[in-house]
């Protein structure tokens, strides 16, 4: 039986709990939506609880956080944390992107930290757009992708 | 001859001894001595985690070649009242992007500034909360002698909280304030909004709304702020029309103008970044501007370290006394901005009988409106534009009273329109650098 995809389209876009960058949220709504998208915009400082009811009520097909304080390392990870620890959302895809640190390009090594608590792309810094766009062109609405298919981390560590 | 050689002493600023004609905070006080001297003040954004660093850091400040006030700049968890993170992130050694005042405590943070700070280095902490009041507790307790914010200014475009909340907690701020013997000085940031793609004429209305919003609960030391945009000209205009309301709407109050080096997208080369700099530094003197707070090449790409903020510091006082000395008079645009600005100032007190509740009411029905602004309480329906010339002009005014705007030919704002428009200065001060175009016009 073919499987047959469409793009996601549902997207929540996210600051963390501490981060109050506003830009990048507004550059990453438009772009979603010029690519069709429909996007819930959360805005800056974001609690984590507020994010996780926000993802139940709207059931978007990715929830996409980016982060550019240098808190995002912490944030993220107690965050994707607590969105793991919740039986309806183990499925959720999530992204996170942006400055993840406060020591420019050593801000690699949290890459892996984060990756492995739970995100499906990791995206730091310079050239992260584009292979976050690489990430939204491969993937459909529903299925989260498995811990072994995350070219978009695979294609950060080769940019840095 | 080498710059340092051409700045005048700061000993001449820093003696504290001659009497100020009235009593001010200490900070305004230096200001106002330096103004007399005829120098510029250069402050940084710095903060560290780790007492013994941030020290160092406000003692390399202190030394620097320029009239230097200190600055301590908290971390994102203490913005957000996240003060448990805080603790946690202390104890366990892991990096914070600021100094966080309340888990080190008043008693921590006086010990750190003993011997560093006084009448001849005065020290302002800057923090970006919207609901700041125990940090304003921590503060008072600590001595500190200035910070900085504003009910609107510090909530939309970087918290959560409603509107209404915040400036309830800005009421309470500043009556804490009030209430002390030795006022602390406080600067409103609503000449930043969002760092870029505010047109002027609302970030001025904004500055002074909020300095009338500090002015109307008993605080009598203040500063407005401005932040540098895309156009000298037309900053220049601005700043013009914001020492004019100020002069107009703060009768009996201590007040001076802090000018802020660009705070959008920083230029990524080093000579590009100095040269956005070294505008923001002619461009404060120019305007009469007392205060001014400085960026560094570092700025595009991670946080500066503390010889990188003096370097920073010295060459923005190294600008501003040749600005002062040999500067050739540059005219400002003549755009209407005092006239907007007053007349949103003015309808905009209108709707309420304090300060406090005309603000939310304007924002509430986007009589005020921030464009691009993703807070709940900001209705987000005004755009603005960079013009071919460089002006900053709204593209859509949303609900605001402002005159009939020239939409021909406006095409709905795409993602890459708008890291186009984000990255106007970026370009512009890098451009001599990346393709070696001679001359290019900065105006």
């Amino acid at each position: 039986m073919q499987e047959i995809t469409r793009p996601a389209k549902r997207f929540i876009v996210s600051s963390v709990s501490s981060d109050a960058h506003m830009w990048n949220l507004v550059f990453l709504q438009l772009l979603l939506e010029e690519n069709g998208g429909e996007v819930t915009n959360l805005g800056a400082c974001v609690p984590d609880q507020v994010i996780i009811d926000e993802c139940r009520e709207v059931r978007p097909d990715v929830l996409v956080l980016s982060t550019v304080n240098g808190h995002g390392h912490l944030d993220g990870l107690r965050l994707i944390r607590k969105i793991r620890s919740e039986p309806d959302l183990q499925d959720l895809r999530v992204v996170i992107g942006g400055k993840l640190g406060v020591r420019g390009a050593e801000n690699v090594e949290f890459i892996e930290k984060l990756a492995e608590g739970g995100f499906d792309g990791v995206f730091e810094s310079e050239g992260a757009l584009s292979s976050f766009d690489e990430f939204l062109r491969g993937i459909g609405p529903t299925r989260r992708l498995g811990p072994a298919a995350r070219p978009a981390l695979e294609m950060q560590e080769a940019v840095a | 001859m080498t710059p340092a050689a051409t700045v005048p002493a700061p000993a001449a600023v820093r003696d504290a001894a001659s009497p100020a004609p009235v009593r001010r905070n200490r900070f305004s006080a230096f200001v106002h001595r330096a103004k007399d001297a005829g120098q510029l003040v250069v402050q940084p954004r710095m903060g560290f985690s780790r007492i013994p660093v941030m020290r160092e850091g406000l003692l390399a400040v202190r030394g620097a070649n320029a009239a230097s006030v200190g600055t301590v700049t908290l971390d994102s968890y203490t913005r957000v009242n996240d003060h448990d993170s805080a603790r946690e992130a202390l104890r366990t050694g892991a990096d914070l992007n600021g100094f966080p005042l309340v888990a080190h405590g008043p008693q921590a943070t006086t010990g750190m500034l003993d011997g560093v700070t006084g009448p001849e280095f005065p020290l302002q902490v800057r923090h970006g909360s919207a609901l700041p009041y125990p940090l304003f507790e921590a503060m008072v307790e600590a001595g500190i002698d200035a910070t900085e914010g504003g009910p609107v200014s510090y909530c939309l475009p970087y918290s959560r909280a409603p509107l209404t909340e915040a400036v309830d907690a800005w009421s309470r701020c500043c009556d804490l304030l009030a209430a002390q013997d030795d006022q602390m000085h406080l600067e409103s940031f609503g000449g930043c909004m969002l760092g870029q793609l505010c047109p002027p004429s609302l970030l001025v209305a904004l500055s002074v709304l909020e300095s009338l919003f500090f002015a109307e609960h008993g605080l009598t030391s203040i500063s407005l702020s401005y932040a540098q945009q895309t156009h000298a000209g037309q900053d220049l205009e601005a700043l013009a029309a914001l020492r004019r309301l100020a002069g107009e709407r703060l009768p009996g109050i201590d007040w001076h103008v802090v000018l802020y080096t660009y705070m959008g997208v920083y230029p990524r080369t080093p000579v590009g970044s100095f040269r956005i700099l070294e505008e923001s530094a002619r461009l404060a003197v120019r305007s009469g501007t007392e205060r001014l707070i400085v960026k560094t090449p570092a700025e595009a790409f991670r946080i500066p370290t503390v010889a990188e903020n003096v370097d920073a510091l010295e060459f923005a006082a190294a600008v501003a006394d040749d600005e002062a000395r040999f500067g050739k008079p540059e005219l400002p645009t003549s755009t209407g901005l005092y006239e907007e600005a007053r007349m949103l100032v003015e309808s905009t007190l209108e709707l309420g009988d304090t300060v406090g509740s005309a603000l939310v009411r304007a924002f509430a029905r986007g009589h005020l409106d921030v464009p691009f602004c993703l807070h709940r309480d900001n209705a987000n329906k005004s755009r603005a534009y960079v013009d071919p010339r460089g002006l900053l002009r709204w593209a859509k005014p949303g609900a605001m009273p402002l005159p009939p705007q020239d939409l021909a030919g406006r095409r709905p704002l795409s993602a890459q329109g708008l890291l186009d428009m984000l990255g106007y200065n970026e370009r512009r001060f890098d451009r001599e650098q990346l393709t070696r175009v001679p001359s290019w016009s900065l105006t």
